[in-house]
């Protein structure tokens, strides 16, 4: 291992390159991201779309979208045996035990998310029996006595139908555990949802159930890649408030993926700005709104729409990353440019405690 | 309120496919005329008795003359050259186009949908590779290419089947392939993989139960028409043996009576009549079908 976590560290991600192939050309769109997410905190990582925020989500998971492919830079990992691991050097029979098990996501639209043709008591199952099956073999032992009636008795006995009845003990032992996540959820009447398909639930809804999924093994480290952009408002406090007592109850560090600074405001401990594929500060979360540093953070904070004053936005466009500008990639926006701006990329550097910035305003060489 | 219904979706799904295909009276007709054939088939032994120690397959004869003879009390659909047993052949005949109809249709889907979703699943450089072997056998006209096959596999009812499971998979990894990737770009394929599901997994319980309602529908519309290509390869003598129930054979015996005799141009209309309604009522029957299917399947044609 070329490098270790700290004690506090969960996850690191290290200057981290994905690159897109594309017929326009190669789409830079991350590059050198650093990020670290410390045990038990909320991680919010903000920026407008195209940022590279969601691959590197995916990325984390190693599930970065084709033609994305991982150019350079490492993600480490504890894992729940305490091994540090670089997720990207990892071979698809490990990832398949880490993914669901010990890092889960949520996503953006629930609606999408969950599989049309299954209930959703089947969905919470396919988790549960993916990471779970040793214990739920064990409470399927345990129903073994109480089922064996009727007809079960003799054909439990027949190679083919002993499958039959495990599968169906199986079954049983995993809709107690489901129901008990659906209440956790906060799902009423969970008897009737749990036999329910996506389509009949309201967004809301079914974003609970997304998130049951991503739960049922109690993971060490959540990604919600923007889970209440596509709900109401007050649907969205409703689920916003779920995971933050969720997080309490399963120990989980999360990473939540968000446009929106008031939600950032409301749940992270940290946050992570990006700007096209960088990673321009990051800051615990009062100090970025009181003290903000890199000039894209202003503006993005400026930005938030207030009663009273003018709507102020971001002049320019986010640049193309095929063709990303030289240098820091926000200088062509940014009121503050000098020369340096255009020739190096400044480097993140820690300005106060715990306080980083990627910004010559704010030193580096 | 109710959030939700008491019945089962599935159950209710099924109800309202049984509803759609009641309302309307071809797909009923397509739904009787199926049955009609399947217990035809099913209950052949009963229907036109095999004589003992022979092939039941091969027809039996009244004798060696050429010449047709019409329905008689013996023989109700009379016989055709040879003096073959047209009624035995043609109730026999129904299990032959059953066998080539539904083994061609399984295999080729089958190995369909395994390249289709391959394909359609991996993308990129595997998907170029399989969709281009694909191209090679839907190049040639499929009945000219199953031709070729038979002929360098010999001449049999098992080439047959072979060759047309041959030049018939590839439209079927098309479809599938289409389908496929439609499906993965749906976010549900990403959270099953987040969830930890293996390709495997995810391929067979996420992506194909998404992608099988189309394939349903083209196998049953396919069914009829593989029978009808089984039939000109038997026309044109690529087929079964001669004296086999096989309603393409059936045909290609009457081919020299279908001028009938001098003054007389319907005098042995038996021989290729009631062998052609009969594939007439067949190929219909699965189309009919087939059509009913769309219409109960396809969600932009049914609640209307």
């Amino acid at each position: 291992m070329n490098s270790m976590l700290d004690n506090a560290e969960k996850l690191r991600v290290k200057d981290l390159i994905v690159r897109f192939y594309t017929y326009e050309g190669i789409v830079k769109a991350v590059e050198k991201a650093n990020l670290n997410l410390i045990k038990g905190e909320t991680l919010g990582i903000v920026g407008e779309t195209g940022s590279g925020k969601s691959v590197t989500a995916l990325t984390i998971m190693a599930l970065t979208p084709p033609p994305g492919k991982v150019e350079g830079g490492s993600i480490l990992f504890q894992r729940a045996t305490g091994e540090v691991v670089d997720i990207l050097k990892l071979n698809e029979a490990v990832l398949l035990k880490i993914r669901g098990k010990e890092i889960s996501m949520i996503f953006q639209e629930p609606n999408a998310a969950l599989d049309p043709l299954y209930t959703v008591g089947d969905q919470i199952a396919e988790a549960l029996l993916t990471h779970r099956r040793a214990e739920m073999l064990e409470a399927a032992r345990e129903l073994e006595a109480v089922e064996s009636r009727g007809l079960w008795k003799i054909l439990k006995n027949i190679p083919y139908f002993r499958e039959r009845f495990k599968e169906k003990l199986l079954k049983k032992a995993a809709h107690k555990e489901i129901i008990e996540l659906l209440r956790l959820m906060e799902i009423p009447d969970p008897e009737r949802i749990i036999n329910a398909y996506p389509h009949e639930l309201s967004g809301g809804m079914q974003q609970r159930i997304v998130i049951a999924i991503a739960l049922a093994c109690s993971p060490a480290v959540l990604l919600a890649d923007e889970p209440t952009t596509n709900l109401d408002v007050t649907v969205q406090a409703q689920i916003l408030d779920l995971i933050r007592r969720l997080k309490e109850r399963f120990k989980t560090s999360v990473i939540y993926i968000t446009h929106d600074m008031g939600v950032i405001a409301e749940l992270s401990d940290r946050v992570a700005v990006m700007y096209a594929g960088n990673v321009v500060e990051v800051a615990p979360t009062r100090e970025i709104f009181k003290n903000p540093l890199h000039p894209y953070t202003k503006a993005l904070l400026d930005s938030i729409p207030r009663p009273g004053s003018p709507f102020k936005s971001i002049p320019g466009i986010v640049p193309n990353l095929v063709n990303p500008p030289s240098g820091c990639r926000f200088h062509p926006r940014c009121s503050y440019v000098m020369d340096r701006c255009i020739e190096g990329t400044p480097p993140l550097i820690e300005v106060s405690k715990g306080h980083y910035v990627a910004c010559f305003l704010h030193g580096g060489a | 309120m109710r959030l939700i219904d008491s019945e089962s979706p599935r159950i209710k799904e099924l109800k309202f496919i049984w509803k759609r295909l009641r309302s309307s009276p071809l797909s009923l007709a397509g739904l009787a005329i199926i049955i009609f054939f399947t217990l035809i088939a099913i209950f052949a032994p009963v229907l036109a008795p095999p004589r003992g120690g022979r092939d039941p397959y091969m027809m039996p004869r009244f004798g060696f003359s050429p010449t047709p003879r019409p329905p008689s009390p013996e023989a109700i659909f009379g016989t055709t050259e040879g003096q073959y047993d047209l009624y035995y052949g043609i109730i026999w005949g129904t299990r032959t186009a059953y066998r080539i109809g539904l083994l061609v249709v399984l295999a080729s889907a089958l190995v369909g949908i395994v390249i289709g979703s391959i394909a359609g699943y991996y993308k990129g450089v595997i998907d170029e590779v399989l969709m281009r072997i694909t191209d090679i056998f839907l190049a040639f006209p499929s009945l000219i290419l199953a031709m070729a096959f038979v002929v360098a596999f010999g001449r049999s009812l098992d080439s047959v089947t072979l060759a047309l499971i041959i030049v018939s998979w590839p439209s079927y990894a098309r479809l599938i392939r289409g389908e496929v990737l439609k499906v993965t770009a749906e976010d549900f394929v990403e959270a099953a993989k987040a969830v930890g599901c293996s390709d495997f997994r995810v391929i067979v319980k996420h992506v194909l139960p998404n992608t099988i309602f189309p394939l349903l529908v083209m196998a049953s519309l396919d069914i009829g028409s593989i029978v009808l290509t089984a039939a000109a390869l038997s026309f044109l003598g690529l087929g079964a043996p001669t004296g086999y129930s096989d309603w393409g054979q059936i045909i290609s015996l009457s081919r020299n009576w279908i001028t009938g005799a001098p003054g007389n141009p319907f005098a042995y209309w038996h021989t290729y009549i009631i062998p052609g309604v009969f594939l007439f009522l067949f190929v219909m029957g699965w189309n009919l079908l087939g059509d009913a299917l769309r219409d109960a399947l396809d969600p932009m044609m049914r609640r209307r």
